[in-house]
């Protein structure tokens, strides 16, 4: 169940995190907001509109004591949705816990801690691919002798899948991911404590509406591991070479028509991880039906709690063995699949593992998502209420005065900014240099696990923009791979053929060719809408400008005016265009840069008008699926600008 | 700048303040020379007016460097490294990518200027992607004249392109100092270095150092071609991008180095005047070499032209020759 909708300040949090535990709760799951996840302090440039906005802000131990305020530790079972930062957060929660006095070697949890999957899809990373992958193996060596009962990793296949992932990919990068990491490990860990790191490892996947093919994805991911740490890692002790995994079922098909059709996706989603018992879910997280609208609010999260309620309940799905052994068609989709992961794995080995091949695997998974989005636009791919059944009564769920989401209060920003300059102002300055500077030579020295100087940060009462900020100076900052340069054509149909021409004609009439920079402001990850359009433009024939995720206002200002382009497209999912967008076209503005804006993504109607009031030229949202049709609109209104502007 | 914008502003006035090292006038100047209507092309000829040698008094002191090499060799994200140390030098930074373009759609994904990292508020920097057009290799003409434009406003006019076919040859044209940039393990260049199907560059980079014996081996294996080219001058200088990056200064010097050592007025003229005729060909296409009496002799006729015209002038020139030649 997530747990992030609305509670964005750590007091709020902690209430209801004490709700949910006197209803009996043992587990608590944390979702951060993106400047923590991305090691940004509330007050940076760009933590601008985010802080607050799809988890709780953390920026120091003091942050932590408040959201675990009153909490025993000793009995919980947490969860924290972190990557690149883990390291950080597992120190203040440990903090926290030695502090309230409690032995921390009896903390019990996961920390998500997977950072491939932030370099091709989930966008939260902070350093380059090595050093990262250092602190992965640096926490995971600390963690199984001093917080034994730690998950120091959730390898993810979740966020690949929705990245636009096959079942072949996503089993096939999941597997290289665990791979690369255990290596890893394997150079910092003793021989005999190995097995039990391999045991530690756990996996987070996905499951989506094929959901028959989805559940022999599982079989085959839970065959494959099994190999892995036999034939790799020589692991043989049978409770170690257990596939453990979590789920949390697709939301990439999840669709804005007739939004209450999604709940019937949502169950037949559940199902595939559930139906046969050799290779159950351990814990699942639904999505709620208004997933495309905005985050859901807590009767949204309560309906999609009762799904599995349901399904434990009242069905007999609990009841049986596994009901697939011995089915001939489970076993050959099965095996069709780990024949098609083995190809895809060593294709990732000769690109030399994991990391190295992140370029690869995100070309790769830009290329499925743009054949999977052609194909529902074409009509192949069905997907009811969107390309067929179209027509609809209104749906009485939107009708209330919240459009049917939850919003989330733009004042928890200047809060929590106002906070964190008064901890800095507070605290003893000089244990929080001597920290960081132990820290950074922590960092520098390849030898030495960062862990317990960030312990010693964590407790002199450094920030969480401190911590990232020294290890960005030793390690380097990076920009993952777009992906988009790689990705196929699209095949020429009628539309396409008309839309070229369009695009000649106005490039000729504008004296060289029609250019659109695609931008994402802040530090929203959702890449794949700015992908595809970026994709797209290209193949209507626009010269394209797409510099990847997390910008600044200023520098897609400054950069659509080095580059001359004719039209600005920006893309948010995360909720901060009402903070961001404005300040886009300020910026813009002041550099005098006289473009129509267009902006896409999850943006509420009443949001959209307001852009629109702000001077944005056009708003798109997921119901706009048709890429084709939305280049047409663009082309227009670039036409349309000039137009005016030559006769004016 | 939106081209409408631009197309409002007085190109004289663009190069004017581009003479006068007003960068700020660099994207709309850009936006002019980009425009291939027959008004962008008019437009052009002021605007490059007022950078030539006779409107600047001599050549512009700005250093054009060319970095080509094969694709993925490394070559953007080493320009983000040396673009960082070039501005810790002081110095102003102008970067023409040229990325390729699909031939299916004559669209272009413009990705060379995601791997340079840079403060957006930085104006000493400026980064301008370009697509290189459907015409296969080769740099196109607004390339050419961007150099020339670019050349009085910045102290480093960087134009990266795809080391594939022509443009390598292009690239060479234009700029005063090539960088061949090659990536470990990739035999190609050593092929054609040794084969004479490539010319010797001026400085040879070897990418990638951090993964170590490939890097080094290459870097061997092309000293080696090169000492049995005779080329024992060349320097090979060998980087790592990814941080902590390494061999920066190194690079740095050896650019500088050639840069000191060339016949700078030579150099420019004849990359003033080779772009003047790949322009007058890519407008007049093969049919007005022709007219002009061929290759060979179009060349001879630039070179009987005064040092001091600018390659718009060079075209307008030429322009007149093919239409004497033709009447005549
Ligand atoms: C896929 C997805 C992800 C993937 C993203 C993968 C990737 N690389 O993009 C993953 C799993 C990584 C992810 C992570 C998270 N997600 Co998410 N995610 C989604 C989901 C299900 C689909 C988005 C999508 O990719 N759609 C497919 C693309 C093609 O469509 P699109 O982007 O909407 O683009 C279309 C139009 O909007 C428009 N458009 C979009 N951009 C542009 C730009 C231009 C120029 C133009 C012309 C048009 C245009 O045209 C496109 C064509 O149809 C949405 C819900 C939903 N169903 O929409 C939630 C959603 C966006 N996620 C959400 C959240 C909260 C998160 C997390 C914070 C969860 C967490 N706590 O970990 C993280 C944050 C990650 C981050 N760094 O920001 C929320 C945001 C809530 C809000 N706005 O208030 C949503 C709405 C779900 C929800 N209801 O809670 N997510
Ligand atoms: N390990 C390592 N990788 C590098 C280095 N420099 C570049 N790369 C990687 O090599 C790949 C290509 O780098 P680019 O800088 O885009 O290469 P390019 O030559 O500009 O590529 P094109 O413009 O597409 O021809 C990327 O994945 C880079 O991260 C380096 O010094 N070390
Ligand atoms: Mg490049």
């Amino acid at each position: 169940m997530r747990t992030y909708a609305g509670h964005s300040t750590a007091k709020e949090s902690n209430e209801l995190y004490r709700r949910n535990i006197e209803k009996g709760q043992t587990g608590l799951s944390i979702a951060f907001d993106l400047p923590t996840q991305t090691g940004y302090d509330p007050d940076d440039e760009l933590a601008r509109g985010e802080v607050g906005k799809v988890g709780v802000s953390i920026a120091h131990k003091g942050d932590m004591h408040t959201l675990l305020d009153g909490i025993p530790l000793q009995e919980m079972n947490t969860s924290m949705t972190i990557n690149a930062t883990a390291a950080w957060l597992l120190a203040l929660y440990m903090t926290v816990g030695e502090e309230n006095g409690i032995d921390t070697s009896v903390l019990q949890g996961t920390t998500q801690n997977d950072i491939i999957k932030e370099f091709l899809s989930r966008g939260t990373y902070a350093f380059p691919p090595g050093p990262s992958m250092r602190l992965i193996a640096d926490m995971i060596a600390y963690t199984v002798d001093e917080v034994p009962k730690w998950n120091p990793i959730n390898i993810c296949s979740y966020h690949l899948q929705e990245a636009g992932a096959t079942p072949v990919q996503e089993i096939a990068y999941a597997l290289s991911t665990a791979r690369a990491v255990l290596d890893q490990v394997r150079e910092r860990v003793t021989e005999e404590t190995f097995p039990r790191v391999f045991g530690r490892i756990s996996f987070f996947v996905n499951a989506g509406i094929r959901f028959i093919e989805e559940h022999a994805k599982l079989r085959a991911m839970s065959q494959l591991w099994r190999e892995l740490g036999r034939e790799r890692y020589g692991v043989d002790d049978q409770r170690y070479l257990r596939f453990r995994y979590g789920v949390q079922v697709n939301s990439l098909g999840l669709t804005e028509q007739q939004p209450e059709n999604n709940v019937i996706r949502i169950v037949l989603e559940a199902l595939a991880v559930t139906l046969g018992r050799n290779v159950r879910a351990r814990a699942i997280q639904l999505p709620a039906w208004n997933e495309a609208l905005g985050l859901p609010r807590p009767w949204d999260q309560q309906w999609s709690l009762r799904i599995q309620q349901i399904l434990a309940l009242e069905t007999d799905l609990l009841e049986y063995p596994d009901i697939f052994e011995g089915s001939k068609v489970m076993d050959g989709l099965a095996a069709e699949l780990m024949e098609g992961a083995r190809a895809e794995m060593a294709v990732v080995e000769e690109h030399g593992g994991a990391v190295k091949a992140v370029d690869y695997m995100k070309t790769q998974l830009v290329e499925s998502h743009r054949e999977r989005v052609a194909r529902i636009e074409r009509g192949e791919q069905k997907v009811v209420g969107q390309n067929v059944y179209t027509t609809a009564e209104p749906s009485p769920l939107q009708a209330g005065e919240d459009g049917g989401i939850l919003t989330v209060d733009p004042e928890v920003e200047r809060a929590q900014v106002e906070a964190v300059e008064r901890w800095r102002a507070e605290r003893d300055e000089a244990a929080v240099r001597a920290a960081l500077a132990e820290l950074r030579a922590a960092a520098e020295n390849e030898s030495l696990n960062v862990m317990p100087a960030t312990l010693a940060a964590a407790r002199a009462g450094a920030t969480t923009g401190e911590w990232a900020g020294v290890l960005r100076e030793v390690f380097g900052e990076y920009r993952a791979p777009t992906g988009v340069e790689g990705a196929a054509a699209i095949p020429d149909d009628e539309a396409l053929h008309e839309l070229r021409e369009k695009v000649d004609r106005l490039s000729e009439a504008l004296g060289r060719r029609v250019k659109i920079l695609v931008g994402k402001p802040g530090l929203d990850g959702h890449s794949n809408g700015a992908e595809q359009i970026a994709v797209r433009a290209r193949d209507a024939g626009m010269d394209v400008v797409y510099e990847g995720i997390r910008l600044t206002p200023s520098r897609i200002a400054a950069t659509a005016v080095q580059e001359g382009v004719h039209v600005v497209g920006l893309s948010i999912l995360s909720g901060s265009h009402r903070e961001l967008i404005p300040e886009v076209l300020r910026e813009l503005r002041e550099a005098g840069a006289d473009v129509p804006v267009v902006v896409g993504g999850i943006i509420p109607p009443a949001d959209a008008e307001r852009l629109m009031q702000a001077g944005v030229a056009r708003v798109y949202t997921p119901k706009d699926f048709e890429l084709t049709r939305i280049m047409g609109d663009i082309v227009d209104l670039v036409a349309e600008h000039h137009s005016a502007a030559a006769t004016a | 700048m939106s081209a409408a914008r631009a197309a409002a502003g007085d190109p004289a006035e663009l190069g004017r303040r581009l003479r006068e090292c007003d960068r700020g006038a660099a994207p709309a100047a850009l936006n002019v020379i980009e425009d291939r209507s027959a008004r962008g092309r008019e437009r052009t000829r002021k605007l490059l007016a007022e950078v030539s040698p006779a409107a600047l008094g001599g050549e512009a002191g700005a250093h054009l460097v060319g970095v080509t090499g094969p694709p993925g060799a490394g070559k953007s994200s080493l320009l983000s490294a040396l673009v960082g140390r070039w501005r810790e030098l002081g110095r102003t930074v102008a970067v023409l990518a040229v990325d390729p373009t699909s031939r299916r759609s004559g669209g272009s994904l413009l990705g060379d200027r995601a791997r340079i990292e840079h403060d957006p508020r930085d104006d000493g920097v400026l980064i301008r992607s370009t697509a290189a057009g459907t015409r296969m290799g080769g740099l196109a003409p607004p390339t050419r004249e961007a150099v020339q434009a670019l050349a009085p406003a910045f102290d480093l006019v960087v134009v990266e392109t795809v080391g594939v076919g022509q443009s390598e040859t292009d690239v060479e044209e234009v700029t005063d100092t090539v960088a061949v940039v090659v990536q470990p393990a990739s035999g190609d260049t050593l092929q054609f270095l040794k084969a004479g199907i490539m010319e010797v560059p001026d400085v040879l980079v070897v990418t990638k150092a951090d993964l170590g014996e490939p890097a080094l081996r290459a870097r061997r294996d092309l000293e080696s071609a090169l000492r049995a080219l005779g080329s024992r001058d060349t320097p090979v200088v060998s980087v790592s991008s990814v941080p902590p990056p390494s061999g920066i200064d190194d690079l740095v010097e050896a650019l500088d180095a050639h840069r000191a050592a060339i016949d700078l007025p030579a150099t420019r003229l004849r990359a003033r005047r080779l772009t003047a005729l790949a322009d007058f060909l890519a407008e007049r296409g093969e049919a007005g070499l022709r007219a002009l009496g061929g290759r060979r002799e179009a060349e001879r006729f630039l070179d009987s032209l005064h040092p001091a015209l600018d390659a718009a002038a060079l075209v307008g020139a030429l322009e007149e020759r093919a239409s004497e030649e033709g009447g005549g």
